[in-house]
């Protein structure tokens, strides 16, 4: 194990001053020479932190790794609603579930594929735009003005309400013809001719895409504010004294400040994306219109809609490898930071 | 700071839009649910003619929300209460004691953290329903099993944050009770958890935060009997004729709770978040 070349060494115990007693533990013979105290107590102390993380480790390995190795068996079993309650008994058929769900020629991995593809572009549109808004956002809110706390405060809101409220509302506002926003676009706006029906065809997508932003900028901008309050103001001032503009301080200051928070955020915001489930299982029932059926949906569907659970599980296997190599990558970036 | 025409305009711009953004549907979630039923038929009205309270009052008939509440406040108060035990115990050594495997324990919770719950939910449900025939504990459709998903869920992140609050304590307060005879558990009990309680109690808040929110396990995992809010105010959508405003009057009313406690621990919340991805 390394601990790091960094790490304070622990200060030596003053001399006579007592061992630490463990839990339950009696305190070790006076007769003992200093040398052999020092060494139970070492022992009795390197116990401690795995009884600490026992309990931890434990749900861990029962709640998430079993079921995860579990699912990879599955995906070589054809288990279906029949089989389901005698799972163990399901037959094994090997790569078949792989070679039905995964290949690009046939209707099932063509979907799957597709899938993938919008996923991609479903992640890639909504981290762009959540964080630009969380940008603009927290440059606006580095100065200081009125109302300042209350707007702060404003744009937590959608961040912190269940999901289930956020996709409640949006479908009442875009779920008649009379709805909300078909009101402002058309009545108010003028900005269309004839009022669309939003949760069908391409329009699914897109309604999608504006849900999705509306909950996760947030998240950008109280990471991104967090990053510019690091910087002092007189940078900034100096920046100013020099004559440069606005845009060049943004993009000579701002953006190398927030350099090594954008990395993990847009990780993390990218992955929150990629698996996202919630909004179109909300918005849009167990089966998501075409242009809306991401990666995640797609192997429920599979899975609890139309019961061939073995062709879900190679899909899901399919998805663990991806994010596997993502979450390396995520490791890699935020792990090393918190040890230094 | 010296500020320019230019920076104030766009100030006023990028937060007047993203105001209007933020506000529409919470203006809307709020003045619909003060609407009679007629009054949200037909073209949408900015301003509501008539203003009533009864879709609050009515709500609690048309289904049995009281019931969903109950559900959601037992999984989630006791999901969030062992996730604080088990995370405070698993966060500690990780910030200060060495031990083997050491790393490969912080990046497995790390990368769980990552993974999308339906990976999970097939196999887990699968091992629930072996476990009722095998040792005949009932763990779908049950409070427990919702429980025990929902606890091993928010713990990742409760690690995490723990550990990032913890190793920013100076250490010499634990070493100051240990010389005066205190054990590690005691330190910790004693020393480290006052001074960590901001931070716990933000921990805590998001943990519950989260598994209210929860949707994709509890549309498995729980039955009529169960069912959490999450699932349960889909059922004002199957009536015959859709009563919005009591259906966003309650979500209104079952948002407040965590709305009001997310806003009140936020700060502490963003210090800790930003301690692990932005320092």
């Amino acid at each position: 194990m390394s601990t790091g070349p960094d790490r304070p060494a622990r200060p030596a115990r003053p001399a006579g001053a007592a061992p630490p007693p463990g839990p339950g533990a009696a305190p070790p013979p006076p007769a003992r020479p200093p040398a052999a105290r020092r060494g139970a107590e070492r022992r009795r102390r390197s116990l401690l932190p795995y009884g600490m993380v026992a309990p931890a480790a434990l749900l861990e390995l029962l709640i998430h790794i079993i079921p995860m190795a579990l699912g990879i068996y599955i995906a070589f079993t054809s288990l279906t609603q029949l089989t389901i309650r005698r799972w163990t008994t399901a037959p094994f058929v090997g790569w078949e579930n792989f070679a039905e769900g995964l290949d690009p020629g046939g209707a099932l991995g063509a979907a799957l594929y597709q899938s993938l593809w919008r996923t991609v572009v479903y992640t890639v549109c909504v981290v762009g735009l959540s964080w630009a808004l969380g940008m603009a956002a927290a440059v606006a809110l580095n100065s200081r003005f009125r109302g300042r706390g209350l707007l702060r405060t404003l744009f937590l809101v959608p961040y912190a309400l269940p999901v289930y409220v956020t996709a409640i509302v949006w479908t009442f506002m875009v779920n008649q013809r009379d709805g909300v926003v078909n009101r402002l676009l058309v009545a108010d706006l003028g900005l269309l001719e004839e009022r669309p029906f939003w949760l069908i065809g391409e329009n699914a997508f897109w309604v999608l895409v504006v849900v999705s932003v509306w909950r996760l900028w947030p998240f950008a901008f109280l990471m991104l504010l967090a990053a510019l309050q690091s910087v002092p103001d007189e940078v900034y001032e100096a920046a100013a004294i020099d004559g440069a503009s606005n845009w060049k301080r943004f993009t000579a200051v701002t953006l190398p400040v927030v350099r090594p928070a954008n990395g993990v955020v847009l990780l993390v915001m990218g992955l929150w994306t990629f698996n996202e489930f919630d909004l179109p299982y909300l918005l849009f029932g167990e089966t998501s219109p075409e242009s809306a059926r991401l990666v995640s949906p797609l192997v429920y569907e599979h899975s609890f809609v139309n019961w061939n659970f073995g062709l879900g599980a190679a899909m899901s296997a399919l998805l663990l490898v991806a994010l596997v190599a993502a979450s390396a990558l995520y490791i890699r970036a935020v792990l090393p930071r918190r040890r230094a | 700071m010296t500020e320019t025409t230019g920076f104030r305009w766009f100030r006023r711009l990028t937060l007047g839009f993203l105001a209007a953004f933020t506000l529409l549907p919470l203006y809307v979630l709020v003045t619909t649910s003060v609407k009679p039923l007629e009054d949200v038929r037909g073209l949408f009205t900015w301003v509501p003619e008539r203003v009533t309270l009864a879709p609050y009052v009515d709500m609690w008939s048309t289904i049995p929300l009281a019931r969903f509440l109950a559900n959601s406040l037992v999984v989630t108060v006791s999901a969030t209460a062992l996730a604080l035990a088990v995370a405070i115990l698993a966060a500690y050594p990780l910030a200060r004691l060495r031990f083997r495997g050491e790393r490969v324990f912080a990046m497995t919770v790390l990368s769980t953290q990552m993974f999308p719950g339906i990976l999970f939910l097939l196999p887990l449900f699968l091992l629930y329903v072996r476990t009722e025939d095998l040792l005949g504990v009932e763990l779908t459709g049950t409070y427990h099993g919702l429980i025990l998903t929902y606890l091993t869920f928010a713990l990742p992140f409760s690690i995490w944050m723990l550990a990032s609050h913890f190793s920013a304590i100076p250490e010499g307060l634990e070493e100051a009770a240990m010389i005066d005879g205190t054990g590690r558990l005691g330190a910790l009990v004693r020393v480290v958890l006052p001074v960590a309680r901001p931070g716990i109690v933000a921990v805590g808040v998001f943990a519950f935060v989260t598994a209210w929110g929860e949707v994709l396990f509890a549309s498995v995992l729980t039955d009529d009997r169960t069912r959490t809010l999450s699932i349960g105010l889909k059922l004002y959508t199957s009536q015959v004729d859709t009563r919005w405003n009591e259906l966003l009057a309650a979500s209104l009313t079952v948002s407040l709770p965590v709305l009001v406690a997310f806003l009140l621990v936020q700060r502490h919340l963003v210090s800790g978040l930003s301690a692990g991805a932005v320092r």
